[in-house]
């Protein structure tokens, strides 16, 4: 008997300890309509250990596209009514490799942990432009260890470096683990949400930001789209 | 001691004296048109000081030799009229060579910075940022659309701050990170810097300029030969200085014309 009550307790710890966590789920596309703005090539003569690394020149990124008008490097996430999570103990990389960073956005949940390496053959000096969390810059010369960082606060950062004008890049921090950055075909998905009433925004680093407001039931999946308008200059 | 100090300080200045003579260490080629002038300045003024140089160290030696030693109860010795009249003399004539040579040069630097660009010249934009140098062409239209500092962003390759949605005229501008030209055509540049001082500089060319933040410095030359050189920066500008270069590219007429072509598509 006492053995029943004590599990009996434990699981109910257990389960006031842990996220309520759900089985419903967001997911959708986000295109655009207009015309979009030609990517320029980017010029890397002036350091020839990462041209090299590319074939054919790297494009701007400002506003990468995919098939069937996909736009990709769109962070989706819950703005609202997101369940409350733990902290975050995975570690996310983040890449500097021929003169790019890698990925372009970087989402992350605020005091997650992140590794930032420099996989070339040149020092580079990477300069995240915070102004809600302390702004920081730190030179990475060849070889040297990944730098550490966690940002505590949710902000928007871009990212650039300070050695190569052309690097630029952005750091998404969010106070939900549910967010999704599209690919090339523009789809996200957010998944283990418990039934609730959810704000959905859609953010694109050159466009205004887009919201949506869902309402899931118990293990409900629904699909919702974002469209943004774009304009070729 | 007197005399292994003169024969050292003979040594040294023939050395010195040797690897100038021998261009040991010399200029780069010269594919400017200005360049002749410029590099007989520069061998004029090496010549000149080059004789004094030698004559004068060499001198320095040999009283050091002669009178280098112990010289108890020896007489020191005066130049007729004291000090005075040799630090006049040296002076009036040390003047006088600094004038000829500036006289000289004068036109040789006018010709580059006081006499305007030849008309027909291809006029380029320049851009410098910590730590590139950007080019603008004007496009098919031939003309530059207006620059406006507060739509600079590198993070959409806009360095030059063009307003393409309200501007037709800059929609066509063409946009690169290396200076390309055609051969035996006069160049006009215009100097921008987004932050702070840099300095455009091409040996081969004989051409080094300060940028300076709020002015647009013109700087004209032709390039008489094909082929492909460093433009490096020349003022210490931070942390990436060392790594703030572009290139520039000599090409034939037909070739550029080509090149510029397949930029504006």
């Amino acid at each position: 008997m006492a053995l029943a009550l004590l599990v009996a307790v434990s699981s109910a710890l257990v389960v006031l300890a842990a996220p309520p966590a759900g089985n419903g789920s967001i997911s959708g596309k986000v295109t655009y309509t207009g015309t979009p703005p030609k990517m320029k090539p980017i010029d890397m003569s002036k350091e020839p250990t990462c041209a090299k690394q590319h074939a054919t020149p790297v494009m701007t990124e400002n506003l990468v596209t995919g098939p069937g008008n996909a736009l990709q490097d769109v962070v989706v996430y819950i703005s609202a009514g997101a369940p409350e999570t733990s902290a975050p103990t995975q570690t996310l990389r983040y890449d500097q490799k021929g003169c790019q960073y890698l990925p372009h956005v970087l989402a992350m949940e605020a005091n997650q942990p992140f590794e930032i390496y420099n996989d070339d053959q040149t020092s580079h000096n990477i300069h995240p432009l915070a102004k809600v969390n302390p702004e920081w810059n730190k030179s990475q010369p060849p070889g040297t260890p990944p730098i550490q960082a966690k940002y505590e606060k949710p902000e928007r950062i871009p990212v650039k470096c300070n050695i190569h004008p052309w690097m630029h890049g952005y750091f998404i921090v969010l106070n939900t683990s549910h967010f999704s950055v599209t690919g090339d075909d523009g789809s996200f998905s957010l998944k283990d949400l418990p039934a609730g009433k959810y704000t959905v925004t859609a953010w694109q680093e050159q466009s205004e930001p887009q919201t949506q407001d869902v309402t899931l039931g118990a293990g409900e999946s629904k699909s919702v789209n974002f469209t943004f308008k774009v304009l070729p200059y | 001691m007197g005399k292994a100090f003169a024969a050292l300080l003979a040594i040294v200045t023939l050395a010195s004296v040797y690897f100038f003579a021998a261009r040991t260490w010399w200029m780069p080629v010269d594919i400017s048109a200005h360049g002749p002038g410029v590099d007989h300045q520069i061998i004029e003024t090496m010549l000149l000081t080059g004789v004094l140089f030698l004559l004068s160290q060499l001198a320095l030696a040999g009283f050091v030799w002669k009178f280098g030693g112990p010289g108890e109860g020896r007489k020191i010795g005066t130049f007729p009229g004291g000090a005075r009249v040799v630090v006049f003399a040296v002076f009036v004539v040390v003047g006088i060579e600094i004038l000829t040579l500036s006289f000289f040069g004068s036109k040789v630097w006018a010709g580059m910075f006081f006499e305007p660009a030849a008309p027909n010249s291809l006029h380029i934009d320049v851009q410098a940022e910590q730590f590139a140098f950007f080019f603008r062409y004007a496009g098919p239209d031939g003309q530059f659309g207006g620059i406006h500092p507060e739509l600079i962003n590198d993070g959409n390759g806009n360095y030059f701050g063009l307003d393409p949605a309200n501007d037709v005229a800059a929609r066509d501008d063409i946009v690169v990170g290396s200076l390309t030209i055609p051969v035996n055509k006069p160049i006009l540049l215009t100097l921008h810097t987004k932050d702070m001082i840099h300095s455009f500089f091409v040996p081969e060319l004989r051409i080094q300029q300060d940028i300076v933040p709020g002015l647009e410095i013109p700087i004209h030359f032709t390039a008489v030969q094909t082929g492909k050189h460093e433009i490096v920066c020349t003022q210490l500008c931070g942390l990436g200085h060392y790594n703030m270069k572009a290139y520039i590219e000599v090409l034939p007429q037909d070739k550029y014309d080509e090149w510029l072509k397949s930029q504006s598509q």
